[in-house]
């Protein structure tokens, strides 16, 4: 504390502490939302194509047990994501809604809801499924928070390239819990989330360069420049499209699969391509955005693919049965 | 020496609005919905994982 003449200024430690004994004011809705549910969503997507393509059979109740359980463990990284990362998102207008920045949680609150959700989720996946998934949940978590968030981000523009495994591991916490195992096929599927995350989020972050850069994170566009940013979502748009037919072309999978992984690698190298040749400055948004919503939509039909795949008796899933 | 106790209260202490109130009460309904389901979740996985053998004790 302080002492400025007759006046006592607070701390911001302090301030703190002094907040924690502030009645809360967090409703259901900011908890839910703390645990990023749009995030939440693909990775429960991922880790369910991950357990159905699995060889062997996993009862439901188990499998629902496994998701919900993911699931939960992704929250909780989030909520710990949030709680580490407010000060950045404060300054950002994508994130200064977050329940954190807008003064609905407290820090601490989010702090001890990411902690309970993580231990919960791990115990629950190991004692209930298999210990393995259990193990890849709990390193995940520890991967996204401690090595992403808390070292990564802050300090190299190769943060989501290399926090990018984090999100990878889901598929294969699936295939974990369906088998017991690690398979070659869960590893295919780890490599194509791992290689599909940089083109994904630096098209993103090309549209929010200046936030970035005024909250004082290294995104690549900040530190590289927006020129050596194209070139590396081209260069990892050009890696991840023969990688996203691996399965096919290793008879993982079947010609459905095979085909629908060609054609949306093709579409995705082509619009890298054009962000590439785009126009310096705000006319290259458009080109940025486009690439950055068909990213999404390119991985959600190359796992449905898979799925259908499975459904029509591919043999990913037999190869090794 | 004499020490005089006093047990009442001296400050209201810490009074919440009708909004903290329903607020909390919203959470606590969650946290109780969220319990009931893990217990329920334990239950099913306990039977589908024991399987016929949850017949399977001496009478």
């Amino acid at each position: 504390m302080s002492l400025t003449g007759e006046t006592a200024e607070l701390t911001p430690a302090l301030r703190a502490e002094v907040a924690y004994a502030e009645p809360s004011m967090a409703g259901v809705g900011d908890y839910l939302a703390l645990m990023k549910p749009r995030v939440m969503s693909l990775v429960v997507f991922t880790a369910l194509v991950g357990l159905v393509v699995a060889p062997g059979h996993l009862h439901p109740m188990l499998g629902f047990t496994a998701l919900l359980c993911i699931a939960v463990g992704a929250g909780a990284a989030g909520a710990l994501n949030m709680w580490y990362d407010a000060d950045i998102d404060s300054v950002m207008a994508r994130t200064r809604g977050r329940p954190i920045p807008a003064g609905h949680v407290l820090p601490g609150e989010a702090l001890a809801f990411g902690v309970t959700l993580a231990a919960f989720s791990v115990v629950t996946l190991g004692l209930l499924v298999s210990w393995l998934a259990a193990a890849l949940l709990a390193f995940t978590i520890f991967f996204y928070v401690v090595i992403y968030t808390m070292w990564l981000k802050r300090s190299t523009p190769q943060n989501i390239v290399i926090g990018g495994a984090a999100g990878a591991f889901p598929p294969m916490i699936g295939w974990a819990a369906a088998t017991g195992g690690i398979g070659v096929e869960s590893i295919l599927l780890f490599l194509i989330i791992f290689f599909w995350t940089p083109p994904h989020f630096w098209a993103l972050s090309l549209c929010r360069a200046d936030e970035y850069a005024r909250a004082g994170v290294p995104m690549l566009p900040v530190v590289a420049g927006v020129g050596e940013t194209r070139r590396q979502i081209l260069l990892y748009s050009v890696l991840v499209a023969p990688i996203g037919a691996l399965p096919w072309a290793l008879g993982y999978a079947g010609l459905v699969y095979g085909l629908v992984a060609m054609a949306g690698g093709a579409l995705l190298v082509a619009l890298a391509w054009r962000l590439r040749l785009a126009p310096a400055g705000r006319a290259a948004e458009p080109a940025a955005k486009h690439l950055f919503a068909f990213s999404i939509l390119y991985l959600f039909v190359l796992f449905a693919a898979l799925l259908i795949d499975q459904g029509l008796g591919g043999a990913f899933g037999r190869v090794f049965a | 020496m004499s020490i005089v106790m006093n047990d009442q209260p001296t400050e209201p202490g810490i009074v919440l609005t009708e909004e903290q109130k329903r607020r909390r009460r919203a959470r606590s309904i969650a946290i109780a919905l969220a319990l009931g389901a893990f217990v329920l979740l334990v239950y099913l996985v306990t039977i589908v994982k024991l399987g016929p053998n949850v017949l399977n004790r001496p009478l």
